[in-house]
């Protein structure tokens, strides 16, 4: 029931009862199979993610490796990473490692929607394909394949022509993610 | 520079001066013997005209001062004010130690004790009328008109609440705790009483935005920091001026008639003034909006009308006793983006060095005329207990009033307030002219101790200005707090950032709420349906979401070094030199989307003028790969990169509602976008289809039914519901995508089946067998979508043989999703 789920989410990140609520009733009403579950078609059926560059990318971070179906749990989890970071955390249990919304999670929920393979290193090709995604038809390959060169040159310290999760937490220090990764409903 | 040029202009200065009291003390004289003169004679009229019947003889040559006084004193005073200023700047070592406004007080104190060694009296004071009706006008203009309106807004909260809570907290108490103390006997004995005590707390209360300009923009703290303090120090006014008025009134009332009524018309008053002002301001920014669109034909003088306008809502507000600050500053912020968008160029761009010019002078001769009001015997008054209680209250209640609200505000913020931008913040609050000016407007026959007052006043003002000016800048480095980074924002950070921006859109969107973002998206909405049509010109309506000051800042900069290398090697000569070196200037007013950037948001501060401006632009640099390899590459990566990143929904959100689309340029992306996802999302369904997984099957049916309004998946689904549960689910584009670009409408409806399990229903349900026709049974290879009035491809994918390929009209009724199985 909600209070099992409710329970299980608390055990991820301190998020309030009213917002669970709601967030549960969006669940709902996204679910029409009404299996508890949702299913990329589901995703796919809110319009606004078919005209966002990285929906379905997005989409897919929803699913565990491998899965089709994200429950609740799964999809509180994914949206957790959006909370706004908080200081005095009231479970902040060391066992349980960071909190989901810290600002190495958030970093490591947009690391992974560029890293499709999950080896951990932005390869110039998937940073390609996401340049490629997120920008437009009047730009040749070339060009954006200039970028993408221009872009990892920039992060790449151990000089590997790709990403790893350390440089690129390195190369962001200076952007406010706490700010740009929140959503402050949320809270 | 050598010693020797800095000691000429002081001397040129200290002569212009000597020349200024000798001419002035001259004119004293003679004016007083003209008097006598005339008082003896007995006749009037005649004593400012020199041409009284007793010349003998034709004279070549006559002095007449007396004609020119007025205009040559006023204009030898701001010539010499400048100059201080120039000596401020050219002396480097003292620059980058003192803030430029105390070395400013300081020339004003020098030149002070000046004019009163030859007077004996001051005779050139900061007269309160002038300080407010003709220096300060323009300064508030300015900051106005320049201001980050989106960092403006978005802390406007935060700002109102700092303002008002904030200021009214500093009256009550530096007032309720100087009468305190004046009861328990620290101040000897005065003649003044509670009502005035809080009146001084008001006058005093109030931070000022001048002092806060000239410190805080020499010392870069982050932008939200600044927004606060400065915002506040301009909101402020508001609280500042119906304060002053109620407790004048008080005063004048004496304290006996003051009940409850006149407690409720003094709050009320608030509400009059600071929303009156306001109001005037938007109206004269209406107005100026709507003028510069129809003055194209004088583009000469068209930049003119801003400082006109702008200078009459001044003087309106305050002839309507409402706040004029106030109405300036919003002139000013509402006026910004229809005038830049109307005007030409070359006028957008004379509007703003004439801005500067004027704030800045004004700001100097403030300043100056700080430091040479000091030096009047007249009005000092030293009372002890008085004023160092003062300063010591100022200081303290501010900090106490920052902190405390600060405290409640964090917990309505997503990132909250660090401790160390709290201390800036309430360092931050300074005094300035504003209230010296207050203080001289006082009158002395209801407010016994004026000059006390003067005095207190004059101290805090040098308190804050000279001695918070020169520790800000220490007290920034030694917190550590964020500073501004001044270097642009490497590729990386920026492809991030519109990453995050389309993360969090879609975050937004699936889990249904809009956040902060409802209002400001319904806001942008209305703005771009009903109040550009009427404040812009067609031209620039058209244009504006072409217009992006990066990219027109970014190819100006671009062409900028590009003559500068080519100076270099000599002349444009070598472009010729290089095969495949195309170099395009055309007049390109097109491109697909620009990431808007806070940079260009960032101009605060007198002396931070962007060498470009924001219209349309005139040149787009398309040169060619190769000879950017020679050249500075990173600006071309990162031109690319503004040009043609896809600006997120956040930023064309307001064009976008639930219901419609508006119209808009950024149709094309869209397009793109939507063709790009729904590719992908068919073939992985098709790979998918090839795997284990049981086939999915789409088909598309486009709607030609203009008068169709988008149907939310969620509606559309809980009418029809199969028994056997099978993911019948539709996609539905909104409708009316390109309504206000004439007949074409174009609406797409995806509808997918979702197999869960492969023995399933055959027969489809009722609503389907009605639109069979149109649904084929069977699907097809995927075809690339196409965009077109009349198609009706349907994209199917083959599960069994395929029978038949829809290929008629498509319904003419709005019929909803269906789903067929196989």
């Amino acid at each position: 029931g909600t209070y099992g789920i409710a329970q299980t989410v608390r055990e991820l990140s301190v998020i309030s009862h009213s917002q669970i609520t709601r967030l549960y009733s969006r669940f709902h009403s996204l679910d029409k199979g009404e299996n508890g579950a949702l299913s990329r078609e589901d995703f796919q059926r809110i319009p606004e993610l078919a005209i966002n560059p990285l929906g379905d990318r997005i989409i897919n971070a929803f699913f565990p490796e491998g899965e089709d179906q994200v429950n609740f749990r799964g999809f509180m989890r994914t949206l957790a990473h959006f909370r706004p970071v908080e200081d005095n955390e009231k479970n902040k249990d060391p066992n349980s490692g960071e909190p989901l919304n810290s600002r190495n999670n958030k970093l490591l929920f947009a690391f992974r929607l560029y890293d499709l393979d999950r080896d951990d290193k932005i390869s110039r090709d998937e940073l390609l394909q996401v340049l490629r995604m997120m920008v437009g038809v009047n730009i040749s390959d070339e060009q954006l394949g200039s970028i993408a060169d221009r872009t990892i040159q920039e992060a790449d310290t151990n000089g590997d022509m790709s990403i790893s999760f350390s440089e690129f937490i390195k190369v962001l220090e200076k952007v406010d993610v706490e700010q740009k990764m929140s959503i402050r409903f949320l809270h | 520079m050598a010693p020797y040029s800095q000691l000429s202009f002081l001397l040129t200065v200290l002569l212009i001066f000597g020349a200024l009291c000798v001419t002035s003390k001259v004119q004293i004289q003679s004016s007083s013997e003209r008097q006598s003169a005339s008082s003896n004679t007995g006749s009037t009229g005649e004593s400012t005209s020199n041409s009284s019947a007793s010349i003998t003889t034709v004279p070549i040559v006559t002095w007449k001062w007396h004609h020119v006084e007025t205009p040559y004193l006023v204009a030898l005073w701001i010539l010499v004010c400048w100059l201080c200023k120039l000596m401020a700047q050219l002396n480097s070592k003292l620059k980058s130690f003192f803030p430029e406004s105390a070395l400013l007080i300081i020339s004003g104190f020098i030149l002070g004790g000046i004019v009163w060694g030859a007077d004996k009296a001051q005779t050139f004071k900061l007269v309160p009328r002038n300080f407010f009706y003709f220096l300060l006008p323009q300064i508030i203009l300015d900051t106005g008109y320049f201001m980050p309106n989106k960092l403006f807004f978005s802390n406007l909260g935060a700002i109102l609440v700092h303002a008002v809570i904030g200021t009214c907290w500093n009256a009550a108490a530096v007032g309720i705790s100087l009468w305190g103390c004046y009861l328990g006997g620290a101040m000897g004995n005065l003649q003044i009483g509670l009502l005035q005590f809080l009146l001084f707390g008001s006058l005093l209360a109030a931070v000022d935005p001048v002092a806060v300009i000239a410190v805080f923009e020499e010392v870069h703290v982050n932008e939200v920091l600044f927004i606060w303090v400065f915002g506040e120090s301009l909101l402020n006014d508001g609280v500042t001026v119906v304060l002053y008025n109620v407790f004048d009134a008080f005063v004048s009332l004496g304290g006996e008639k003051i009940n409850a009524g006149e407690i409720i018309k003094g709050i009320v008053s608030f509400f009059v003034v600071a929303f009156g002002g306001s109001l005037i301001g938007v109206v004269f920014a209406i107005l100026i909006s709507l003028l510069t669109k129809y003055t194209g034909k004088v583009q000469i003088i068209e930049a003119g009308f801003i400082f006109v306008l702008g200078y009459l809502s001044y003087l309106t507000a305050e002839m309507l006793s409402l706040s004029a600050i106030l109405s300036v500053t919003f002139c000013g912020v509402c006026c910004q983006k229809y005038v830049n968008a109307n005007m030409d160029e070359k006028s957008v761009t004379a509007v703003r060095y004439a801005m500067k010019v004027f704030a800045n002078g004004s700001e100097t001769m403030i300043f100056v005329f700080l430091g040479v009001t000091a030096i009047d015997t007249d009005i000092w008054v030293w009372n002890t207990g008085f004023i160092l209680l003062t300063l010591l209250f100022v200081l303290v209640y501010r900090f106490m009033g920052v902190f405390f609200l600060t405290w409640i505000l964090n917990r309505y913020r997503l990132v909250p307030i660090e401790l160390i931008d709290q201390i800036v913040m309430s360092f931050g609050g300074l005094r300035g002219a504003v209230a010296y000016g207050l203080a001289a407007s006082l009158d002395e026959t209801r407010i016994k101790e004026k000059n006390l007052m003067i005095t207190t006043t004059l101290i805090v003002v040098y308190f804050t200005v000279i001695l918070q000016g020169l520790t800000m800048k220490p007290l920034v480095k030694w917190l550590k707090v964020k500073r501004v980074s001044p270097t642009e924002l490497k590729l990386i950070e920026k492809v991030n950032n519109r990453a995050f921006e389309h993360i969090l859109a879609a975050m937004e969107d699936i889990s249904g709420r809009i956040g902060d973002n409802w209002w400001t998206r319904g806001w942008k909405r209305f703005e771009d349906t009903y109040i550009t049509w009427f404040l812009m010109k067609p031209e620039a309506r058209k244009n504006r979401d072409y217009l992006f000051s990066i990219f027109h800042k970014l190819n100006l900069e671009d062409a900028i070094n590009y003559v500068t290398e080519a100076e270099k090697r000599g002349s444009l000569a070598f472009l010729n030199q290089t095969d495949g070196t195309i170099v395009n200037f055309e007049k390109k007013l097109r491109f697909s989307g620009v990431m808007p950037d806070i940079m260009s948001e960032l101009d605060f501060g007198n002396n931070n003028v962007q060498p470009t401006s924001d219209t349309v632009p005139s040149v787009s640099l398309n040169i060619h790969e190769h000879e950017m390899k020679r050249m500075n590459e990173d600006f071309n990566a990162h031109h690319l990169l503004q040009q043609h990143l896809y600006r997120s929904r956040k930023n064309h959100r307001h064009k976008y509602s639930r219901s419609n689309f508006s119209i808009n340029q950024s149709e094309d992306e869209v397009q793109e976008i939507f063709q790009r996802t729904m590719r992908s999302r068919l073939e992985s369904f098709k790979s998918a289809k090839m795997g284990v997984t049981p086939a999915k099957k789409i088909t598309k049916h486009p709607k030609k039914d203009p008068n169709h309004k988008m149907s939310n998946g969620k509606t559309t689904d809980k009418s029809k519901k199969h028994p056997y549960g099978d993911e019948d689910f539709e996609f539905s584009e909104a409708d009316s995508a390109y309504s206000g670009d004439g007949p074409r409408r174009f609406k797409l409806t995806l509808s997918v089946a979702g197999v869960e399990n492969p023995a399933f229903i055959v027969a489809p349900s009722q609503g389907a067998q009605r639109y069979l026709p149109w649904s084929p049974r069977n699907l097809h290879r995927l075809a690339p979508l196409r965009i077109s009035d009349r198609s009706t491809d349907s994209f199917l994918m083959a599960d069994a043989p395929a029978t038949e390929e829809s290929s008629e009209e498509s319904p003419q009724q709005p019929s909803q999703r269906d789903g067929t199985h196989m």
